[in-house]
């Protein structure tokens, strides 16, 4: 119930944020939202020495039109990307998802990138931005990198993110097809999903099935291939690799995976 | 570390340690127990507060994550008379023992800040996160309602 | 006009809306001031032997104040000792009452050389400060040699890894056999089926929570409890104390379900600890804590049997039920006793035959969990009544009209060995089949299955019978006082904990006096101002505790009569009470009258106050029918719980508002088992649902809006003529949910699913179905 002692540090700045991290060391978390972080340190499954608050950054809370990207800072909420009018008419997929995480209490902290650096594949987010092909800025104490979306989720909880680099920004592209669904299964409207769906056009990707995000290639290759929903949603679970756990065992989320897809497609289709 | 929160108007300000939770800031420093822990997960909403207007989970923010900055909590609704939620609440039967209840008026009144006029399912799905295991959810649902009606006819 | 059976809104909610209940953590009571911290140190292991405990680096850890293990524990009564070998059995039906088993199967305060359920308490740490307690705990190091974990009800019955050697087997109690087929060779149709009614946690949002300081020879303790008394009695016993010795306070109570009667062993050793280190001592579980070291509910196998006749009578119902206990046995054979007693419900059924077995594992121990055994009992035969229409080919609304016991037939004696003292089965069935518009939801069915809509809809029906105040022989006490200022305080030996008596008392007060509500206060839960008493559980209060209430109202009026007819000089047959003004006078004499105030202080030293304790010498026994109604999304197995009709009949309503409140919760518990709700373990004893995340509490989310129909058929079992409300939605609701999901997909060949109906399972069932090639 209570976290394990630590040492709070807040940044004002993202260089600032940055430094304090560099000099600190390895056992060193960033503090956004932390509505990832803490429920975590509460149970002591994480044991930080260090938290760096970086929720006063205002730097990075924004959504800003670049022309043919949107911008999204990294410590913009869900719940402002839930209520963001230039996401719903420019990216209303990001939007959407972002409207149907936790709870409205969890959408006022959560962030957006301390959800995408969290990495966890039974997230919504990640799915999304790898839908989208997004490309996620970082900066660390050895300057600013940007990290395309299908690189950034690594494993299990593991991003590309090197130790002490910190997400500064989201670049969307506005979506050429403007066809876009979301299926997110749970058992609960509050839980996390069990199996989730994301498509934007042509492309597609899966919430929780696998230790990270994955895109269904078969299933677009399907698709671009001239398949009917239907079809090419047959291909669902291909290249996954689903967990058995309390709430499904993997035969069933891939059961779940090919009828959420076509349900999907068959939203998207009649969208776009 | 030292924080100091603005809760319900007043100042309260304490040395305390880094990892003290908002909800414990709440029900110690600044001596306010109508606020409840529920659960650890961030699941049960009993700890549910105004930070800068907006409702929040106590139990997942550090006191330093509201240091300067303003918090209400139950306490602190309404000037002497019941908040229309509060009353409503208590018009409809909306609570029974009364433990989730500070969590669930705070989680109304936010709602009914972004949403004035909700229907009835997005209230249900507004208060997923604050559970309720005596009323059945039926009475806060139609607390919420006749509040936001009441609103709406002021 | 009487103020009983009117909308009147709680008493106890401005300061709950304000300033919050102060529950047992709010406390900041002078006693407590400089209290300890206390944080438990729980196995972590299933079953293991404890081969050693080093609290040396825990001792050292910041603002330690103890660690204490049972090696500590030499300042108290001894337990009594195990049953010799060849002695006496306990005598027949003392199985049956909700008392610990004791003896081989006792259960201790701290875990001494052997854990056997993740979750009981092997140490305690006391710290200044909550928040050095779980650092410390951590350093606590015990050792432990794991033993084979007894995790299910096969293997309660059959292992060989004993809970307690000595025992012998981990079968404390087997009682009846029910073997007799002759009566179902009779029957044209026979059905059996095993069911599993799923092990649950009871949450209630707040935790257990106790503080204990000892002063000048007295033990107080603050408990989160149904009963002060109780709790009292358990410490008396515990510590060798009279009565004299103890004050027990509840305070506000965050709910309890069941899960909170009396003190439990974290209570006691909460109190022994601040008597061992001289010390104020508190404590407030965490939910994790919760849902392992409260005590879980149901956790029945339920073996089946229903035969009948092509024409609908059902002539012989059978229920053979394993009942797994958990680690030790709390409530002995309790719970499937009373699931024995009501096995047969609401339906006249000439052979009915029960017999159970309690099981020990290595799990949470079981105890009562609202219903009690009852839910059980109506959730197996209401199952079976469906698998039995299912079976000849009748609509189950139909089957149950013709089994349902007729009014003119109580007090009914049951199958199960209860005698119904009133009931209106078939009104209320046909009531609620009225109110959901039966035949349009089937007509509704019966157009999307012709279509195969992915989505089809289930209907699911649950008629019941409950018993209520079950323990009606133990009485409820109150005191009424009226001051000489004319207000009046009600002391009540019930325990509210969120129920709302304090208002309903003061409705019945008013009622009876004329004293307004706003003038009257409700005291409960201090054993110091209410010295007897037994609390609230079994659904007993407003039948018990109110009827007391009542009787003590007429007591103080009939002293006010006497009082008021010298202060009159008038005769007492000529004095009347005008409840409408609260003002006694002469018959015919308005000027004549006095107020409350004016008699009270009339009334010399011993003012005005009478004690009642009213038993009501039988249970009562409240009755309904719900009627479910779900979508069923038949490619995922996602159910969603669309409408839910209700006639809850416990007699005439004294307040609606609570009665409709008591419903609507046990309602949405009800629906929680059938749909979302289940305690799982692993192989090895391992929790898999310990938190919030996993144990799928329901939310307004899930739920609709309920349609409850009134109906009221009065007991005569007290003079309020009220049954209990507690409950009965509980009990109703899980059958008829699980009945509408089941329903929903029976035209696919499914025929049964286990709760809870999750996704997962639903998905299981109809695609074994369609792989068997059963269905259209």
């Amino acid at each position: 119930m209570i976290p394990a002692p630590f040492t709070y540090k807040r940044a004002w700045s993202v260089d600032e944020a940055v430094d304090l991290v560099a000099r600190d060391g390895e056992d060193t978390k960033f503090l956004a939202g932390g509505h990832s972080l803490l429920p975590l340190m509460k149970l002591r499954l994480a044991v930080p020495q260090t938290l760096v608050d970086i929720g006063r950054l205002g730097e990075l809370s924004y959504i800003r039109d670049e022309g043919d990207y949107v911008a999204v800072g990294a410590a913009t909420t869900h719940g402002e990307l839930a209520g963001s009018s230039l996401l719903a008419s420019e990216v209303p997929l990001l939007a959407h998802a972002a409207g149907q995480i936790g709870d409205p209490q969890v959408r006022h902290c959560g962030t957006i990138g301390g959800s995408l650096a969290h990495s966890d594949p039974a997230a919504d987010l990640p799915a999304v931005v790898l839908t989208l092909d997004a490309t996620l800025v970082a900066r660390g104490p050895s300057g600013t990198r940007e990290i395309a979306a299908a690189d950034f989720f690594r494993g299990l909880f593991e991003s590309a993110l090197e130790p002490g680099e910190l997400l500064t920004e989201i670049r969307v592209g506005k979506p050429a097809s403007s066809g876009w669904a979301f299926q997110k299964f749970t058992k609960r409207a509050i839980d996390w999903a069990i199996v989730g769906v994301v498509v934007q056009g042509g492309r597609v990707s899966l919430v929780n099935m696998g230790q990270t995000p994955v895109r269904a290639a078969a299933v677009e290759a399907a698709l671009a291939g001239g398949a009917s929903p239907r079809d090419a949603a047959a291909h669902a679970a291909e290249g996954t690799s689903a967990s058995d756990d309390l709430n499904a065992s993997r035969a069933y989320r891939e059961h779940l995976a090919r009828v959420l897809v076509r349900r999907a497609l068959e939203d998207a289709h009649a969208a776009g | 570390m030292r924080v100091t929160v603005t809760v319900n108007g007043s100042q309260v300000d304490a040395e305390v340690p880094d990892r003290t939770l908002l909800v414990h800031f709440l029900r110690e420093q600044a001596g306010l127990t109508a606020t409840n822990v529920g659960c650890d997960t961030s699941s049960c909403g009993a700890c549910t507060v105004l930070l800068e207007g907006r409702s929040v989970k106590s139990c997942t923010l550090l006191a330093a994550q509201a240091d300067g900055r303003e918090v209400v909590t139950v306490e602190g609704l309404g000037d002497g008379e019941l908040h229309p939620v509060q009353r409503a609440f208590r018009a409809e039967h909306g609570l029974q023992c009364g433990f989730c209840t500070p969590g669930m008026v705070m989680a109304a009144v936010s709602l009914l800040d972004e949403n004035p006029a909700p229907t009835e399912e997005e209230v249900r799905t507004a208060l997923e996160g604050n559970l309720c295991r005596c009323t059945g959810y039926h009475n806060i649902v139609r607390a919420v309602l006749a509040a936001a009606g009441e609103r709406q006819t002021r | 006009m009487s103020i009983l059976g009117t909308r009147v809104v709680r008493t106890e909610d401005p300061r709950l809306l304000t300033v919050g209940g102060t529950y047992v953590d709010d406390l900041r009571v002078p006693e407590l001031a400089q209290a300890a911290r206390v944080t438990f140190v729980r196995s972590p292991l299933a079953h293991a032997l404890i081969t050693g405990i080093d609290v040396s680096a825990a001792k050292k850890a910041s603002g330690v104040v103890a660690v204490l293990t049972a090696a500590d524990i030499d300042d108290l009564p001894p337990p009594p000792p195990p049953p010799e070998e060849g002695a006496e059995p306990p005598p027949p039906g003392s199985e049956a009452a909700p008392l610990p088993l004791g003896g081989h199967w006792a259960e201790p305060l701290l875990a001494v050389d052997r854990v056997r359920f993740v979750g009981e308490p092997v140490a305690m740490v006391l710290t200044d400060e909550t928040y050095q307690g779980e650092d410390a705990a951590e350093l606590v190091s015990v050792d432990y040699e794991p033993l084979p974990a007894v995790v299910d009800f096969d293997s309660g019955l059959t292992s060989q890894s004993l809970l307690f050697p000595p025992a012998g087997s981990n079968v404390p109690l087997t009682i009846g056999a029910a073997d007799d087929d002759s009566a179902f060779d009779a029957c044209d149709a026979v059905v059996e089926q095993i069911i599993v009614n799923q092990r649950l946690a009871p949450v209630p949002m707040e935790g257990r929570a106790t503080a204990a300081v000892w002063a000048d020879g007295k033990l107080t303790v603050w408990v989160s409890t149904q009963n002060a008394q109780i709790s009292r009695f358990i410490l008396m016993g515990a510590f060798g104390l009279d009565m004299s010795a103890i004050r027990v306070v509840a305070p506000d109570v965050g709910g309890a379900f069941g899960a909170k009667i009396g003190a439990d062993r974290d209570a006691i050793l909460v109190a022994w600890a601040a008597r061992h280190t001289g010390r104020a001592v508190r404590w407030a579980e965490t939910r994790s804590e919760n849902l392992v070291g409260m005590t879980h509910g149901r956790a029945q196998r339920q073996h089946i049997k229903i035969g009948g006749m092509r024409d609908g009578r059902i002539l012989a119902y059978r229920n053979v039920v394993v009942q797994d206990t958990g680690a030790y046995p709390r409530m002995s054979g309790f719970l499937p006793f009373l699931t024995g007693l009501m096995a047969s419900g609401p339906y006249d059924i000439p052979t009915v035959q029960t017999a159970y077995q309690v099981v020990v594992t290595n799990t949470t121990p079981i105890s009562a969990y609202r219903g009690a055994g009852r839910p059980e009992a109506t959730a197996a035969i209401e199952r079976a009544v469906d698998l039995f229409a299912a079976e000849i080919g009748m609509d189950p609304g139909q089957v149950r009209r013709i089994n349902l016991v007729p009014p003119d037939k109580f007090p009914y004696s049951s199958g199960g060995g209860a005698v119904y003292d009133t009931g209106e089965y078939v009104a209320a069935l046909d009531k609620v089949l009225a109110g959901a518009g039966y035949d349009e939801l089937r007509a509704e069915q019966a157009r999307r299955r012709e279509r195969g809509d992915t989505v089809q809809l289930g209907i699911g029906l649950a008629s019941y019978v409950e018993i209520t105040a079950a323990d009606a022989a133990g009485g409820e006490t109150a005191r009424v006082v009226v001051h000489d200022d004319g207000s009046a305080t009600v002391y009540t030996g019930s325990s509210a904990h969120g129920q709302g008596h304090h208002t309903a008392w003061a409705m019945l007060l008013q009622d009876e006096l004329g004293i307004p509500m706003d003038d009257i206060t409700v005291i409960h839960g201090d054993t110091d101002l209410i010295p007897f008493g037994t609390g609230t559980y079994a659904s007993r209060s407003l039948q018990l505790g109110g009827t007391a209430v009542r009787n003590a109202a007429i007591d103080v009026k009939e002293q006010a009569r006497g009082v008021a007819a010298a202060m009159l000089e008038a005769s007492e047959a000529d004095l009347e009470l005008d409840t409408a003004r609260g003002a006694w006078q002469v018959r015919g004499d308005p000027a004549s009258s006095r107020t409350w105030a004016e008699v009270a202080a009339h009334a010399g030293p011993q003012g005005l106050a009478a004690d009642a304790n009213f038993t009501e010498g039988q249970p009562s026994f409240p009755f309904g029918t719900h009627l479910a109604v779900v979508e069923v999304d038949t490619e995922t197995g996602k159910v969603r719980l669309i409408r839910h009709v209700t006639v809850d009949d416990a007699g005439p309503v004294v307040s609606p508002l609570l009665a409709e409140g008591q419903r609507h919760g046990g309602i949405a518990q009800g629906a929680a088992q059938a749909l979302l709700e289940e305690v799982v373990y692993d192989a090895d004893g391992n929790p898999v649902t310990g938190t919030l995340v996993d144990y799928a509490i329901i939310t307004a989310a899930e739920l609709p809006s309920f349609e409850l129909l009134a109906s009221e058929t009065p007991t005569k079992a007290n003079p309020l003529g009220v049954k209990g409300i507690g409950e009965a939605g509980t009990i109703g609701a899980t059958p008829a949910v699980q009945n509408a999901v089941i329903d929903a997909v029976s035209h696919l060949g499914v025929r049964h699913i286990d709760m809870p109906a999750t996704p997962a399972r639903v998905w299981a069932a109809i695609n074994e179905a369609s792989a068997t090639g059963e269905g259209q």
